[in-house]
C-alpha cells in the first residue's frame, strides 16, 4: 500500500481473505492490519521461531521474512484460538535459502483459524517446505492459503506444501487454497490437500486393547498433527507446541 | 466363563440388516481351549466382532455373559479391562503411534479401570521385552509404529506379543494362523499355549486349518455353519473335518 493511503478493511473478494471471519477482522480493527513484524536473516544464518497463538479474542500475526543467500528460517506454530486467529507469513528467499513451516490449527466452537503464506523464490536453488495439519470439531474451521511464487531466474527451486485436515464431526470445516505462480522452467513444486475423519478401524482396534475413547482420540490426533513438527529438532519446544495442541483437544466431540 | 446363549446378530446397520448369527449357543468354561471351525461365510468373524463390540454389528436377540457379567452392555475398552482380548484377523496399522506407547497406554488404561497401579516405563519395557522374546520378536519392532510395514506374519506375531503383555483371562483369536509360514505358526501356537494355557483362562480359537490345532491342541472343537453351532466334539472332530470336509461331516 502506498504511503499516506487510507487503510481500509479487506473484503472476502481479496483472495488472501477469502475464508476469513470478517466479523473477527473488523474486531481486530484496521490499525492492527498494518502491524507487520519484519525479520531479516543474513546470508548463511538460520533462525527458528516457535509460537502458540490464539486466545478468546481475535488475533492477527503478520510476518515478513527476508532470507539472505543460504539462510534458513523455520516457523512452527500451534494455532488454537477460541476466536478468529490468523497467522500470515510473507517469505522472500534469496539463492539457496530454505524456509520451513509447520503449522497446526486445532479447535472447536465456531472460530476460524488460518495460516496464510506467500513464499517467493526470487533466486535459484532455494527450497521451501510447508506442512499444515488442521483438527476441528463443532463448527470450527481451519484454513490454509498458500501461495508460491517462483521468479523467472529461480531455477532449481524446490517448493512443497502439504495440508491435511481431520474433522471430528459433521459441521466442522477446512479450506485449502494452494496457488502457484511459476515463471522458471526447471523447478519442483508439490502440493497436496486432503480432508478426512478419524480412522474408525484404528479407533476400534485401540479400544479393543483397552484404551478409552478420549485416549484413543488423543493418540490418533497426536499422530496426525505430528507431521507438522517433524522438522522441529528442539525436543522441549516440540513438546510445548504439541501439548498446547492436545490440551485444546480436551472436551472435543468423541 | 463365557456363556453365549441364542445369539442373533446382524451386520449392515438398521437400514439394511443382514442376519449372520442365528441362534448361536456356546459355553466355554475356564481352563478350556475351544476351537471354532466352519466354512466361509458361516459367521466366524462376525462372532469374534460381536464379542469384541465392533461398531456395525447389532445383536438382535440372545445374551453373552462373561464371568457372570453382561458382556454386551460393555464398551469395547471395558470388555478389554474385564479381561477379554480380541486377536484380529487383519491387525490395523496405526501410523505415528509406536507399539511401546500404544501398549503401555493400553495396559495402564486397563489397570486403571481395574483399580491397579500403572506400570512405570521401566517395568513396562521389561514386561514387553519378556513377551517379545517369547514370540521371538525383535524389541526393535516394538519401537516401530503399530503394524506399519509389518508383513502379514509379523502382524500376527505382534498380536500375540500384545496378548502376552495385556495378559487377558479370555482370548478370542480370529484366524490368528492365516498368513503364517510353518515356523511362525509353531512360534505363535507355542505363544498361545504359554500365555493362555491355564486353569483360570480360556480361549475361543477361530481357524480354518488343523495345523494350528496340532500345536495348540484344543480341548473342544465346534463347527459353526449358517450362524449356529451345528456340532461339538473333541479334537478328533477337527481331524475328521480336515479329512472329509464340512459337507460330509455336517450331512
Amino acid at each position: 500500500m502506498a504511503e499516506g493511503a487510507t487503510l481500509t478493511l479487506p473484503t472476502r473478494r481479496d483472495e488472501a481473505w477469502r475464508y476469513a471471519d470478517m466479523d473477527g477482522v473488523a474486531r481486530i480493527g484496521v490499525d492492527a492490519l498494518d502491524a507487520w513484524q519484519d525479520i531479516a536473516v543474513a546470508a548463511g544464518e538460520s533462525i527458528t521461531r516457535c509460537m502458540i497463538v490464539g486466545s478468546d479474542a481475535p488475533e492477527l500475526h503478520r510476518f515478513r521474512v527476508k532470507l539472505g543467500e543460504g539462510a534458513t528460517a523455520a516457523f512452527f506454530v500451534t494455532n488454537a484460538g477460541q476466536d478468529y486467529t490468523r497467522v500470515e507469513l510473507e517469505v522472500h528467499l534469496a539463492k539457496g535459502a530454505h524456509f520451513e513451516f509447520g503449522g497446526v490449527t486445532i479447535g472447536g466452537g465456531d472460530a476460524t483459524r488460518e495460516f496464510v503464506t506467500q513464499v517467493t523464490h526470487a533466486e535459484p536453488d532455494a527450497t521451501s517446505n510447508q506442512t499444515i495439519r488442521a483438527v476441528h470439531w463443532n463448527t470450527g474451521t481451519g484454513n490454509f492459503l498458500g501461495e508460491i511464487k517462483v521468479a523467472r531466474d529461480a531455477q532449481k527451486t524446490d517448493a512443497a506444501q502439504d495440508f491435511k485436515a481431520l474433522l471430528l464431526e459433521a459441521g466442522a470445516s477446512a479450506n485449502a487454497v494452494p496457488q502457484l505462480e511459476i515463471f522458471a522452467d526447471d523447478v519442483k513444486c508439490a502440493h497436496g490437500a486432503t480432508v478426512g475423519e478419524l480412522d474408525e478401524s484404528a479407533r476400534f482396534y485401540m479400544m479393543a486393547r483397552g484404551l478409552d475413547p478420549a485416549t484413543v482420540q488423543r493418540l490418533l490426533v497426536q499422530a496426525f498433527i505430528g507431521d507438522a513438527f517433524v522438522a522441529l529438532a528442539d525436543e522441549a519446544e516440540h513438546e510445548r507446541l504439541l501439548d498446547a495442541a492436545l490440551s485444546a483437544l480436551e472436551g472435543a466431540k468423541l | 466363563m463365557l456363556e453365549i446363549t441364542n445369539l442373533h446378530a446382524t451386520v449392515g446397520g438398521p437400514d439394511k440388516p443382514t442376519p449372520i448369527l442365528k441362534g448361536l449357543t456356546l459355553s466355554i468354561p475356564a481352563g478350556e481351549i475351544h476351537a471354532i471351525m466352519g466354512p466361509n461365510g458361516a459367521g466366524k468373524s462376525t462372532l469374534a466382532n460381536v464379542l469384541g463390540g465392533k461398531p456395525g454389528y447389532d445383536v438382535t436377540e440372545g445374551s453373552v455373559t462373561f464371568n457372570g457379567q453382561d458382556l454386551l452392555a460393555l464398551d469395547p475398552h471395558e470388555r478389554a479391562a474385564a479381561g477379554l482380548f480380541l486377536g484380529f484377523q487383519y491387525p490395523v496399522e496405526i501410523p505415528g503411534v509406536s507399539n511401546v506407547q500404544f501398549l503401555r497406554e493400553a495396559l495402564n488404561s486397563q489397570r486403571k479401570a481395574r483399580g491397579e497401579e500403572p506400570l512405570s516405563g521401566g517395568e513396562f519395557l521389561k514386561l514387553a521385552k519378556d513377551k517379545a522374546g517369547l514370540l521371538q520378536m525383535d524389541m526393535d519392532m516394538l519401537k516401530r509404529q503399530v503394524n506399519v510395514g509389518f508383513s502379514g506374519g509379523e502382524k500376527k506375531r505382534a498380536e500375540m506379543v500384545q496378548m502376552g503383555i495385556l495378559n487377558p483371562s479370555f482370548a478370542v483369536l480370529d484366524e490368528t494362523d492365516s498368513g503364517l509360514d510353518i515356523d511362525a505358526l509353531r512360534i505363535v501356537g507355542a505363544g498361545i499355549n504359554s500365555i493362555m494355557r491355564s486353569p483360570d483362562k480360556a480361549v475361543l480359537l477361530i481357524t480354518h486349518y488343523q495345523r494350528l490345532l496340532d500345536v495348540v491342541k484344543p480341548d473342544k472343537v465346534s463347527v459353526l455353519a449358517g450362524g449356529r453351532i451345528v456340532e461339538t466334539g473333541g479334537p478328533e472332530l477337527a481331524l475328521r473335518l480336515e479329512a472329509e470336509g464340512y459337507d460330509t461331516v455336517m450331512a
